[in-house]
This record gives structure tokens, C-alpha cells and sequence, in this order.
């Protein structure tokens, strides 16, 4: 006996198909997450805006510049020795490569690059390596700690400790370093710097071996990591990404080898590259290259050579400050060597070097004199951030601090 | 095959268009002459010379010049090991070149950059947007007629009015103005005195109004 009417309140099964559409509605729609700027898994002041389909992720879009300072800007008002202490807040985990970098970039263009004393390169290449086991460490720590193993990260920082203690005493300062000047070093070296650097060399390496211990073959560590973040050879040449990024896909490439500055062709290490490209062959690399760091380092200490350590042309260094008091021409030539700055020729140059993060490279513009008309800094922390929006898509939420953290950036760098 | 061969033959496919090469501490600069052709000749050097990783982007204000804005790339090949740099000229009316992006993908931020800080538009780029500075921001702050010090603007908090401390101090650099060694009266130095650092100055007046009154000395009159 069929009879029609108008239901009100649809039946219970009627009610759950329905609510089962809404459901169907919901797990269809997508999600939006903001993450940062201040997240302890972005280091510093990323945002990234995440689309979500659940946890998978369907679009990440980074917004970046929270801590942009303009130090191009700056450049441009300022002579050439006193945006020296610029070059430290860039990568601020690594101040000493960063200084290094920049004095090369201005010796290139004034042509002095040939002319440094021996010694000064050799310190140079110790300050680039003692910068680059400094960020690894820390750039490891931060990472193991993202993904929740957080002896690692107090484990380092101990380690870091005693590498800002020979930076105190060898630049004055912890963190600023400013160590480098056009044409030379703004100090020698300490008495006794040498055998307290031998000494921390002999205890870092008993730490890598440590820190292996807790992460290579843990099992939560490399669940968390192998395969993810795959990055293909193809991918990274593309993206330009340089550095850790670029030779964990693959690619045996390394400013110290391919284009060796300072003294890099007369020491001898070997450059570690991946064959996965996911975010554990970027720790392995890591790990790998502090220790070839260590072997550099210990390699400088044994043929450092003595002599001065600044190119014997007062018109590019500060003249000794004794001289000063006494020789009207030292006079003369400090007085316009800190009023004016130096006097770098008219022309164009483009420096890289093998950083920390990847390749730091100054694109400096001159029209002559003290200032540089235009200078550019192609910094690896924003380039190797650019494949986010590619890389991040189809990884699942909690895979964001794994991918972050093997990729080892610095906002300072990144948004100058 | 080093970069000057590279030059040389890339100015065989491209005849006129392709000036220089020049050659300055090692390194070889081209010039090319239609920017409009910029996305053709990359493609050439990715695809036919092995240039596989554009090092990077940047641009120049020639503030007082035309044409106003230099584009520059920087190129390397991982096959071969060699750089290149590539300028073109592009003028100040149309601030506009096709993107790269559709060659190598890092160009994305890189021209995003230089849209954001001189105001060059790539036409084709998938997504020209600020990077560094906020959405809706008026200015574009690495042009030299951008003081160091900010501009004021009509949104609150945007865009600071009041002069850095130092601004107009000796030691501060006009931006578009003189330089230092220009600014300082008691020395001569030849070969920068015949360089064109005061000219700029002497032609836009405008860039004194645009930093308005400074506190120290401020920069000298030029030289009669």
C-alpha cells in the first residue's frame, strides 16, 4: 500500500547518507595553514602558506622578507671596509665565511686577489672552515631537533661553544666577527691560538662520531628522513639550488674544487655528494663535510706560514697605528682610507664562494672610488628556499620540518 | 671550449644582436642589444651551449641615464665549467623583458626580486609579485631616486618620514649623488676626477629636494 508525503525529518538512514555527504563535502575541501613567520621549525621568520587536502599538502606558497634590511641599499651608501660588518648578519650562523667571501669579492675587483700574503689565505681558509663545522653543527641540531631528538641539538651546541670561544679570541667578538679587511685580516692571529684550535679539532671529532651514534642508523631519524624530500639532479641544477642541496642530488660539484680561491688547490679534501637527493643524504653530506673540514683545517695549522698578514699597499690597509702617530704620510693615507674608503677601480665583478648554505656570491657594480654603485648579493639561502612551492607539494604536514631542516637555511641571508 | 670561444661563436648565431665580448679579471661580459630577445638567447645558451645553471639575476639604475635599467645575468655550465654574463639596456618608459622562467626555473624569484626592488616587469612570468616587500608597498626601494633614508607615504606606518641619524652626514652617500671622493674637497685624485660621479647630481636637482634638509654639512657644490 503505497502512499506519498512530504517528510519533514528525514528518516535515520536518510539522516547518516546525508550527513555522510557532508562528510564527503568536507574531506573535498581544502585547508588552508598558515606557518609563521614565527614557528620554531622555519629558523628564523619564514611564512609559508599551506593549502591541505588532510595532511597531504597541496600547495605551499613561502612569503618571505620579514626580515629584509636592505643591505643592498646600504652598499651603496657606505665605502667598501664598512660594509664589512653587513657581510656578518647575513648568514649569522657562519659570520666568518661571509666576511671572507666579501673581501675576496672586492680583492677580485681591485685585482689584489693574487697578491695576498700567504699567510692571510691560510687563516682565511681556517676562519671559512671552523664558520662551516659551526653552521653543519648547528644546522644539524636544529634539524634532529625538529624531528624531535633533541640530545642532538644540546650535544652540538656544546661543540658551537668552543668555536665562539676561538672566535673571541681571535676576532673580539662571538657572533660579529668582522674578522677580514680589504687586502688582509684586521688582526694575526693570538699566541696560542694554534694549539687551542688543535685541541678543539681532536674533541669535535670525537663529537661527529658521537652525534652519528644517535642519528645514522636510528630508526626513527632515517624513517622520518630517507625518501623524503626528494629532490632530482634535474630539479636542483634547475632551481639553482648550491651547496649541501645541490650535491645531496647528485651533483660532485664544489667551489673549493671547481674554481679553487684562496689556497683550496693546495690542500687536500674530498667534496661528498648524494645519490638519493632526499633529506638524508643532505645530513650524511653534513656530516661528511665537517669532517673534511676538519682535515682542512688541520692541514692550514700544519703549513701556516708566517709573514705579514695584509698586502704591503697602504692605500688599500690601515697603515700600523704607531706609524700613524709618527709618519705624516701613514697619516695621510689612514685619514683617507677612512674617510674616503679605498679607491676600487671602475668595472664589474662577479665572486663566488663555497659557503656554508651553498654558493655566496657578490655581483659588485664600480663606477671608481670608495663606494660600489651597485652591489648585488646572490644569496644560496634564497635560491635554495624558491623550490619550496615545488618540493613541498604531496608531502604530509608533519614531513615539512624534516624537509626544512635538511635544507639548512638562514632568513638573515635569505632576505638580506 | 672556454667562455670567449662560447662568446664567439653565440655572436656567429646571433650576428648584431650580441656586442662585446669584454673581458675584465678573467671574466666575459656580452651585451645584447633587444632585450625583447633576451628569452630567445637563453634558451640558445641552455640548450646549445650547455649553460645549465643561471647563477643569477640583478639589475642596475643608471639613475639620470638612458636607457635607466641594466638587467644582468650570470650563467655557468656544469659540463664545461665556464661563466658568462649577459647584460641588455632596458628604458625606463617600458621597464619591461620577457621573463626566463620558461628556460630555467630559479629566474621565478630572482625577477620577482628585481620587480620588487626597481620596478622591472618580466612579461610572462608566472607569478610577479613583491618578495621582500609587503603587498600594496608604493615604492620600489633600490632606485636611486629612493632615499636611503624612506619616503613618507599615505598609508600610516608605511614607509617611514623621518631621516636615518645619519643622513646628510660626511659619511653618508646620496643616493644618484656624489660619492664619496666627490664629496670630499681637500683631495684630487686624476684618474676619478674625469669620471662622470658629479654629473648626475648637476642634472636631476630633484634628488636634493628628495632628501629634503640634512643635518650635517651636506654634500658640497660641484666643482667650477
Amino acid at each position: 500500500m503505497a502512499e506519498v508525503r512530504d517528510i519533514q525529518i528525514p528518516e535515520p538512514g536518510a539522516r547518516v547518507a546525508l550527513a555522510s555527504d557532508e562528510l564527503q563535502d568536507m574531506q573535498g575541501e581544502k585547508m588552508v595553514l598558515n606557518m609563521g613567520p614565527s614557528h620554531p621549525a622555519t629558523h628564523g621568520v619564514l611564512r609559508i602558506v599551506l593549502e591541505l587536502d588532510g595532511e597531504i599538502i597541496t600547495k605551499a606558497a613561502p612569503d618571505i622578507g620579514y626580515l629584509h634590511r636592505g643591505d643592498e641599499k646600504i652598499a651603496e651608501n657606505m665605502t667598501y671596509t664598512q660594509f664589512i660588518p653587513y657581510t656578518d648578519r647575513l648568514d649569522y650562523l657562519a659570520p666568518l665565511a661571509n666576511n671572507v667571501a666579501y673581501a675576496l669579492a672586492v680583492e677580485k675587483l681591485m685585482g689584489l686577489d693574487k697578491q695576498l700574503p700567504p699567510r692571510c689565505q691560510f687563516i682565511r681558509v681556517i676562519c671559512c672552515e671552523l664558520a662551516r663545522i659551526s653552521s653543519h653543527l648547528l644546522g644539524m641540531g636544529a634539524f634532529a631537533l625538529d624531528i624531535g631528538a633533541i640530545t642532538v641539538f644540546l650535544h652540538t651546541f656544546t661543540e658551537r661553544e668552543k668555536i665562539y670561544n676561538l672566535c673571541e679570541s681571535l676576532t673580539g667578538a662571538r657572533f660579529t666577527t668582522s674578522y677580514t679587511r680589504i687586502g688582509g685580516l684586521s688582526r694575526d692571529l693570538p699566541p696560542g691560538w694554534v694549539e687551542q684550535c688543535r685541541k678543539f679539532l681532536e674533541e669535535v671529532v670525537i663529537n661527529f662520531d658521537e652525534t652519528e651514534t644517535f642519528l645514522t642508523r636510528n630508526k626513527i631519524f632515517t624513517d622520518r628522513t630517507q625518501g623524503v624530500g626528494v629532490v632530482s639532479r634535474e630539479d636542483a641544477i634547475d632551481f639553482g639550488l648550491t651547496g649541501p642541496n645541490l650535491r645531496g642530488s647528485g651533483v660532485n660539484f664544489d667551489m673549493r674544487k671547481a674554481h679553487p680561491y684562496l689556497v683550496y688547490d693546495q690542500l687536500e679534501f674530498d667534496v661528498p655528494y648524494g645519490t638519493m637527493g632526499d633529506a638524508y643524504d643532505r645530513y650524511l653530506i653534513r656530516i661528511e663535510e665537517m669532517r673534511q673540514s676538519v682535515k682542512i683545517v688541520r692541514q692550514c695549522l700544519d703549513k701556516l706560514p708566517g709573514g705579514p698578514v695584509n698586502v704591503p699597499d697602504m692605500k688599500v690597509v690601515l697603515p700600523p697605528k704607531d706609524r700613524v702617530m709618527t709618519k705624516m704620510e701613514e697619516l695621510i693615507h689612514h685619514f683617507i682610507n677612512v674617510t674616503q674608503g679605498v679607491n676600487v677601480p671602475p668595472g664589474e665583478v662577479y665572486f663566488a664562494a663555497e659557503n656554508p648554505k651553498g654558493e655566496l656570491g657578490f655581483y659588485i657594480n664600480s663606477k671608481g672610488g670608495g663606494t660600489p654603485y651597485r652591489m648585488k648579493i646572490r644569496s644560496p639561502s634564497f635560491v635554495n628556499l624558491s623550490i619550496m612551492s615545488h618540493l613541498l607539494p604531496g608531502h604530509m604536514v608533519s614531513d615539512i620540518t624534516a624537509i626544512l631542516g635538511s635544507f639548512d637555511f638562514v632568513m638573515g641571508e635569505c632576505d638580506r | 671550449m672556454t667562455s670567449g670561444e662560447i662568446a664567439t661563436q653565440l655572436k656567429a648565431q646571433f650576428g648584431d644582436l650580441i656586442s662585446g665580448p669584454a673581458e675584465f679579471r678573467g671574466e666575459i661580459t656580452l651585451t645584447l642589444a633587444d632585450a625583447e630577445k633576451i628569452a630567445d638567447v637563453c634558451a640558445a645558451l641552455k640548450k646549445n651551449f650547455g649553460f645549465d645553471y643561471l647563477v643569477d639575476v640583478s639589475s642596475i639604475d643608471n639613475y639620470g641615464d638612458d636607457p635607466r635599467w641594466t638587467v644582468v645575468y650570470h650563467f655557468y655550465g656544469y659540463g664545461h665549467h665556464q661563466t658568462l654574463r649577459l647584460k641588455t639596456s632596458v628604458s625606463e618608459e617600458k621597464s619591461e623583458l620577457p621573463t626566463v622562467t620558461t628556460v630555467w626555473r630559479t629566474a621565478d624569484w630572482h625577477e620577482r626580486e628585481i620587480y620588487d626592488m626597481m620596478g622591472i616587469r618580466f612579461r610572462g612570468h608566472p607569478d610577479l609579485r613583491r618578495i621582500l616587500m609587503w603587498e600594496g608597498y608604493p615604492y620600489f626601494p633600490l632606485r636611486k631616486d629612493f632615499p636611503l633614508a624612506g619616503k613618507s607615504s599615505d598609508l600610516p606606518e608605511v614607509g617611514f618620514s623621518r631621516p636615518s641619524p645619519m643622513a646628510g652626514g660626511p659619511f653618508v652617500t646620496i643616493a644618484g649623488g656624489k660619492d664619496t671622493i666627490a664629496r670630499e674637497p681637500r683631495i684630487r685624485i686624476p684618474e676619478t676626477d674625469a669620471l662622470a660621479t658629479t654629473n648626475r647630481v648637476e642634472r636631476r636637482a630633484d634628488i636634493k629636494d628628495a632628501h629634503g634638509e640634512g643635518k650635517g654639512p651636506g654634500p658640497i657644490e660641484p666643482k667650477k
